[in-house]
């Protein structure tokens, strides 16, 4: 495809040499005019040769892409598109009060190697798992089961979230889950409880200055089926980020990127903002790079019918809101994003769905 | 007999002189002398060529003999460790991730102990194999991720204690290196080794027949030399051509017993030897890759699944299942295959800890189904501080690996003596057939010989 590009701008220099010399015999300002006239004609036809080149080699995912491009136009504020709060119980909570035994507990699905938000401290005695989001499940938990400790943890990839909550293999995703207009369509989700944005994240030595044109050329690193990959897929498309940017690494977890940025098969990681950040903290020689490109906001996701859970869940934020949230920052999150936490915070919610 | 040793005709001085050797012959043979002189070369040859191709026969299948038991079993069986002890160590790891911080000296030193031995088969391997060939590559591949690998763990461990998370993404890229490169390449190490040793079986046990056959011929030839001899003489006995004959009797018996019970031994350390090392190596793998499963149940926490007939079940458990079920039916080979009392004591010791694992396996399952992940841990890896997995699926596991080391080296053993006997039965015989075969010639020439002084 960039071959074809190239044989395409060469044909262009190419005609305007001959033509140029055909003309030299006219003198400098016919010659002139006409350089200027193929010169035009350059700058506008390539950027429509190179969007052809791009659906060419997406021809298979093209369908796709315009109805994520569809409903994004659609739908705006996602954060926003989840149920008024409400106390009661409906089908979904009653079926998760039914369990019995040992089994009465609630089911989350978690991240367990996002320091400080989802991870294990191997230096525990025990294994439990601990960070922002596991004190959240166990709130919701405790709200709804009566028992903080009446939950069961689900590690899950990132790519697993959407399909955990269909299978309903968990109750609800409490996982640094980024509440996405593409997401809206598949999962229900409560109102935000985290503010971040998209940050890079590359070794203090690296060149790489944010999310500019020093990323030309750079192999980039993100977690399958984050909104980080999503985001950089678009931004390629349009020429926001370099097209020589190679998003080709992959892998299960976000903090998979910081192996690979350590062993040096990628020169830098996007991710969000509040998980870069915790990245760093396991490594002195790395840093955020420039500022949060895009705002994001992060939701507990359950299954789409779910109106009851989905409302009681917002109920517990309100709650939570005003007592826990603060405690819950201040233990986890102030060491890594900084004491002041206005720009963590979510905005006031707003319960736009009806239905 | 030099006229038939002519080149091919193809010009017209060869084929004069081939045409005119074949003239004389055909005069010699018109006298009794000349009779007995073609006679006499015919018999020496048959008698020399009998003790020829016996000599090379036989070298070459003693060759293949001492190959089996010196050269491509031991090397069968060192791929064999090499694949073992590399995911032993791999599984070590992954323990020591499950206990946390406070990973034991138990399980340090044997993953230590296991890169230790995974190394050294390597060279054992390297040594003994030839530049250029595909397991001469796997075992430098092999060689080249082994540090690598190691490299990975130990970063993992570093940041394990300093309490970060990435330390537990190190040891799940480790794994996936061992789990999608190692591991393939030397089960790849370790059927290359078994199709050389399948090879050296081929070439050590078929029987000799050329030479068989051409014994046979010799005595054949010996016998109507000799009936003729009596009906123009009436003397019964020529003492040359008797010699002759007993050498080449002597020479076709030590050929067709010796092989044979080289033979049956070879036979036997095939059917008691290698096959029941082979199921038993089978076995050992399949316990490994179940304890392997078993414990990364626990560290990839419900991560993933897969749909087996509309049914959802946790990946690694589900690989676990069908590991131990590949481990009870390689047992229940192995049982049959065992010979002896020495040999079958172990498997049936390592049936009833596999039996015992199942069951604390399943009591795991249902605390970690259940939401006691901790719980489930200490029924997996043995609680903190207790010593030796005490109570947890890990004690049955280590004690069906020791019974399968104990029958492994019993099985060794019997491979030993019995490829060692049968080695011994065709030792000498190359030698001996080479050295009879010329006094058996030569008795045919003497013999032949008094009779032609009769005629001077």
């Amino acid at each position: 495809m960039e071959g074809g590009e190239a044989m395409e701008g060469g044909g262009v220099t190419m005609w305007a040499r001959r033509a140029r010399a055909g003309l030299r015999g006219w003198g400098g300002v016919a010659a002139m005019a006409a350089v200027c006239a193929l010169a035009l004609a350059f700058v506008l036809l390539l950027p429509l040769t190179q969007s052809r080149g791009a659906d060419d080699a997406q021809t298979g995912g093209q369908g796709v892409a315009e109805g994520v491009h569809a409903r994004a136009e659609d739908c705006k504020d996602p954060q926003k598109q989840t149920l008024s709060p409400s106390a009661a119980d409906g089908p979904t909570i009653e079926a998760i009060k039914n369990r019995t035994g040992a089994r009465r507990k609630l089911i989350v699905g978690v991240d367990q190697n996002s320091y400080r938000w989802g991870y294990r401290d191997p230096n525990n005695e025990g294994a439990q798992l601990e960070g922002f989001d596991i004190d959240l499940a166990h709130r919701i938990a405790a709200d709804i089961l009566g028992d903080p400790d009446a939950v069961q943890f689900k590690a899950i990839p990132t790519d697993q979230r959407i399909p955990a909550i269909q299978d309903g293999r968990v109750d609800m995703v409490v996982r640094t889950m980024t509440i996405s207009c593409a997401r809206i369509g598949e999962v229900a989700f409560s109102a935000p409880y985290f503010r971040t944005g998209q940050q890079v994240l590359a070794p203090k030595s690296s060149a790489i200055t944010g999310y500019d044109g020093s990323l030309a050329g750079k192999r980039i690193c993100t977690a399958a089926g984050s909104t980080a990959y999503t985001t950089l897929e678009e931004d390629r498309r349009t020429g926001r980020l370099p097209a020589s940017a190679d998003i080709s690494t992959t892998v299960p977890n976000q903090l998979d990127c910081l192996v690979r940025l350590q062993l040096g098969e990628v020169d830098a990681v996007v991710t969000d903002g509040a998980l870069a950040a915790s990245q760093a903290a396991q490594d002195p020689t790395v840093e955020l790079k420039g500022k949060a490109f895009t705002t994001e906001f992060y939701g507990v996701a359950m299954k789409k019918d779910a109106d009851d859970l989905v409302r009681r869940v917002n109920q517990t934020l309100v709650d939570y809101g005003r007592n826990g949230w603060q405690t819950s920052y201040d233990t986890w999150l102030s060491a890594t994003l900084g004491k002041d936490s206005t720009a963590s915070k979510p905005p006031a919610p707003q319960y736009l769905r009806t239905s | 007999m030099p006229p038939t040793l002519a080149p091919t005709p193809t010009t017209t001085p060869h084929r004069t002189a081939f045409a005119e050797g074949l003239t004389r012959l055909r005069t010699a043979a018109t006298t009794e002398p000349g009779r007995l002189r073609i006679i006499g070369a015919v018999l020496a040859a048959l008698v020399l060529a009998f003790g020829a191709v016996t000599a090379w026969q036989m070298t070459d299948r003693s060759a293949a003999a001492d190959d089996v038991l010196h050269k491509s079993q031991p090397l069968s069986s060192a791929a064999a460790d090499i694949y073992r002890s590399l995911a032993d160590a791999n599984t070590a790891a992954s323990s020591g991730f499950l206990a946390g911080g406070q990973e034991t000296k138990d399980s340090r030193d044997r993953y230590e102990r296991d890169i230790r031995t995974a190394a050294a088969g390597l060279i054992t391997a390297a040594n003994s194999s030839d530049a250029g060939t595909p397991a001469a590559d796997t075992i430098a591949r092999l060689n080249r991720l082994l540090p690598e690998y190691k490299g990975l763990v130990e970063r993992a461990r570093t940041y394990n204690r300093q309490g970060f998370p990435v330390g537990g993404a190190y040891l799940r890229y480790a794994n996936e290196k061992m789990q999608k490169d190692m591991l393939p390449a030397a089960e790849d190490l370790y059927k290359k080794e078994n199709q050389r040793l399948a090879a050296d079986y081929a070439d050590a046990r078929p029987y000799p027949w050329p030479a068989i056959a051409l014994g046979v011929a010799a005595l054949a030839a010996l016998a109507w030399a000799q009936h003729r001899h009596y009906r123009r003489t009436h003397r019964v006995l020529n003492q040359g051509l008797v010699a002759a004959t007993a050498a080449t009797t002597v020479v076709l018996l030590w050929l067709v017993v010796g092989h044979s019970l080289a033979r049956a031994s070879l036979n036997d350390s095939y059917d008691h030897g290698v096959r029941s090392l082979n199921v038993l190596h089978d076995a050992r793998i399949a316990s490994l890759k179940a304890r392997g499963n078993e414990n990364l149940t626990l560290v990839a926490r419900g991560a993933e699944t897969v749909k087996v007939g509309g049914r959802t079940y946790d990946a690694y458990d589900y690989d676990f299942g069908k590991d131990m079920d590949l481990l009870g039916r390689t047992l229940t080979q192995a049982r049959g295959l065992a010979d002896d009392a020495g040999g079958e004591q172990p498997v049936t010791a390592a049936v009833g800890n596999m039996t015992e694992w199942k069951k604390r396996h399943a009591t795991a399952r249902t605390a970690d189904e259940d939401g006691f992940y901790e719980q489930a841990l200490d029924k997996v890896i043995g609680a903190p501080g207790s010593a030796g997995a005490k109570g947890a699926t890990g004690e049955c596991f280590d004690s069906v690996d020791a019974n399968l080391a104990k029958a492994l080296t019993h099985e060794q053993g019997e491979f030993q003596r019995a490829a060692g006997d049968g080695l011994d039965a065709m030792s000498g015989l190359p030698v001996g057939a080479a050295v009879l075969a010329l006094l058996g010639a030569a008795g045919a020439l003497l013999g032949i010989g008094r009779r032609l002084s009769e005629y001077r």
